[in-house]
């Protein structure tokens, strides 16, 4: 038993040859992320407190596809998406179509606690993100080191801010430019952690396979209770991923290790998904069957990892 | 077993005092569409091609919550989503927020075919659907004058209801009415409407289309349009769903269906059973074929609208247990 935590920032053909600068910043966000998670567990802060501080953490990062970093849909705009579960109640909240809301995850969380309905979309959205106003500067928001340092500073709730900003805050340079090769390849963009490749006869529409690269977060506490939140594809949704995990261990009495494995490995196309998975046992998992994931868990018992591929870690 | 099977539904959860009159109209409707079916199938054509055919009249029709009789936002606009997917392949196409597209379900299926997406919403959907030369129509058009009536009344009672209950069983928010609280939902949301079939080649699909909840926040998204939720279809099975959205989404029900049969090898019935029996404190129904022709339906709520049929002559069309 204890407490488990694991997060995510995408899963995709990252490559081994990805250079320093491109991958020890990503590196430090998951570890600083992880950190986070930790303290929050340790300052007795609910699993649903934490997913969604994590994930506010991984939606500020311009590094992953969520928050600012956002990938840019054809009008170069950006349309960000949600959701958030309570594994104990069952209670969930989603959000689609944000843009200019800082952290949709919270604006997620907002639609479960505050409204009868459970996924709310495009301009209800945003109108209901505005009628719904805590903010408060955020330095009040305090770093990771103070966090550490003295736990009783992790500010309540409702100083965590339900900012609203201009849309070109989640704009950055590098997606500008990935848009621009997406379109002169006439592709969509899956993995966004790769260069587009090269057009070539197009017979027929570019396959929008599963939108890898969204970031995600679970955690499990001490007394078994459960939390689940991602923030940002078409696999996923066809084997219905998250829910078979679950499932699988339900119906068919299977661990969660072989559950998660098994849905990888079965049930979604190579190359295409990655999941991050705790059980109200404590475990934790983190299968992919891409070249590579983006993800840090942590245990109760001392175990932590931060890596990206496969046999990898890297520290 | 084996050959075709179809089964259409127009809502779970129906007022115990529905007059007559309505409960004729439904009934004759539901058969109407499971007629519409069976010749399509009598015809060859393929599940996932009957699925959206039958959705499409269901939708043109007045009577239930889906298309033309729409339930209306709180803004008296509608907002229309529909989920199509098809077994073999589990290929699926949605859409939410739709307001000038006639035929959502359609919608669905073009977004399934033509995209390199799943799901599309409110403003790109209705772009999507003007690229691809889609019959548009106002929003007006989806507007009933039962339905403003309807709206009307749940505004006074501040709760946001199904289009079925009449006057005298709305319940008052109660004194202490808080501006910034969501009024509860009262009931839940019938007649959303759903088709599901099994052709003579052991495919099966499913399709769901609804205008939502009486009274909901623009922007709102129920079950229909979310796969696993309100719209499941694979090898073994298709179901659509209907009833309380939120537990019908947070209980992936239509998905839970297959993952029994999948994963605990429970017959269709049994599945559909225990998926019913399961529901917490939500109501909600299905109906489901399996590709080895079987049909099933189940709900814990008072009533559902539905019908079925399959190959050997079984036909049977009901609203009551």
């Amino acid at each position: 038993m204890g407490w488990a935590i694991a997060l995510h920032g995408g899963a995709g053909d990252i490559p081994r040859s990805m250079p320093p600068e491109r991958r020890e910043p990503r590196e430090a966000a998951l570890r600083h992320c992880l950190q986070i998670g930790v303290d929050a567990i340790k300052a007795g802060r609910s699993p649903l407190d934490v997913v969604e501080l994590v994930v506010r953490e991984l939606e500020d990062n311009p590094h992953f596809n969520a928050g600012k970093g956002s990938v840019l849909t054809s009008n170069g705009t950006v349309e960000m998406e949600a959701c958030i579960m309570d594994g104990n109640t069952k209670k969930c909240g989603a959000v689609s179509g944000i843009s200019t809301v800082k952290n949709a995850i919270s604006v997620a969380r907002l639609v479960m606690e505050k409204t009868p309905h459970i996924y709310l979309g495009f301009d209800g959205a945003e109108a209901f993100a505005r009628e719904q106003n805590y903010s408060v500067p955020r330095v009040l928001y305090c770093s990771s080191k103070l966090l550490r340092a003295s736990s009783w500073l992790i500010p309540p709730r409702e100083y965590w801010g339900m900012e609203t900003v201009d849309s070109s805050h989640f704009i950055t340079p590098e997606n500008i430019e990935r848009l621009k090769q997406a379109k002169a390849a006439n592709r969509v963009q899956i993995d966004y952690t790769q260069p587009i490749p090269k057009a070539e006869e197009e017979t027929s529409l570019p396959n929008g396979d599963s939108q890898i690269g969204t970031v995600g977060c679970v955690v499990v506490d001490g007394y078994g209770n459960l939390a689940a939140a991602t923030s940002t594809g078409e696999a996923i949704i066809r084997a219905t991923v998250a829910r078979d995990v679950a499932a699988l261990m339900e119906y068919k009495g299977l661990s969660l290790k072989d559950a998660a494995t098994y849905v990888i490995e079965e049930c979604t196309p190579e190359r295409t998904a990655g999941l991050i998975a705790v059980s109200a046992t404590g475990e934790v998992t983190m299968p992919f069957n891409t070249v590579g994931m983006f993800r840090a868990c942590a245990t109760e018992d001392g175990d932590s990892e931060v890596a990206i591929w496969h046999d990898e870690p890297c520290d | 077993m084996g050959g075709w099977a179809i089964a259409v539904h127009g809502g779970a959860g129906v007022d115990p005092n529905l007059p007559n009159e309505r409960q004729e109209e439904a009934k004759q409707l539901l058969t109407r569409c499971l007629n519409l079916g069976i010749s399509a199938l009598r015809s060859s054509l393929s599940a996932i091609d009957v699925v959206e055919l039958v959705v499409r009249e269901l939708e043109s029709d007045p009577l239930f919550n889906s298309g033309r009789g729409s339930a209306l936002t709180e803004k008296g606009t509608v907002e229309m989503e529909a989920s199509i997917m098809d077994g073999p392949g589990r290929r699926c196409g949605a859409v939410s927020g739709v307001t000038t597209v006639r035929n959502p379900i359609s919608l669905a299926r073009l977004v399934m075919d033509k995209s390199p997406h799943s799901y599309l919403a409110f403003s790109g959907a209705e772009e999507f659907a003007k690229q691809h030369g889609v019959e548009m129509v106002d929003n007006d058009f989806f507007i009933t004058e039962d339905n403003i009536g309807m709206l009307k009344l749940a505004k006074e009672a501040n709760s946001i209801l199904d289009s079925n209950i009449r006057a005298g069983i709305l319940r008052c928010s109660g004194g202490e009415a808080d501006p910034n609280e969501r009024p509860p939902n009262q009931r839940y949301a019938p007649e959303t409407v759903g088709c599901v079939v099994v052709d003579s080649q052991g495919r099966c699909a499913a399709a769901t289309s609804t205008g939502g909840l009486m009274n909901k926040m623009v922007g709102r998204i129920g079950d229909s349009p979310l796969i696993g939720a309100g719209t499941y279809a694979c090898d073994l099975c298709g179901v659509s769903c209907t009833g309380e959205g939120e537990a019908i989404i947070r209980g992936t029900l239509a998905r839970d269906v297959a993952a029994l049969m999948e994963y605990k090898e429970l017959s269709l019935q049994e599945a559909v059973d225990y998926v019913i029996k399961r529901l917490d404190d939500g109501k909600a129904g299905l109906i489901a074929v399996s590709s080895k022709g079987e049909v099933a339906y189940g709900f814990n709520s008072v009533g559902m609208f539905r019908g079925c049929a399959t190959e050997d002559g079984f036909m049977e069309v009901g609203i009551w247990e």
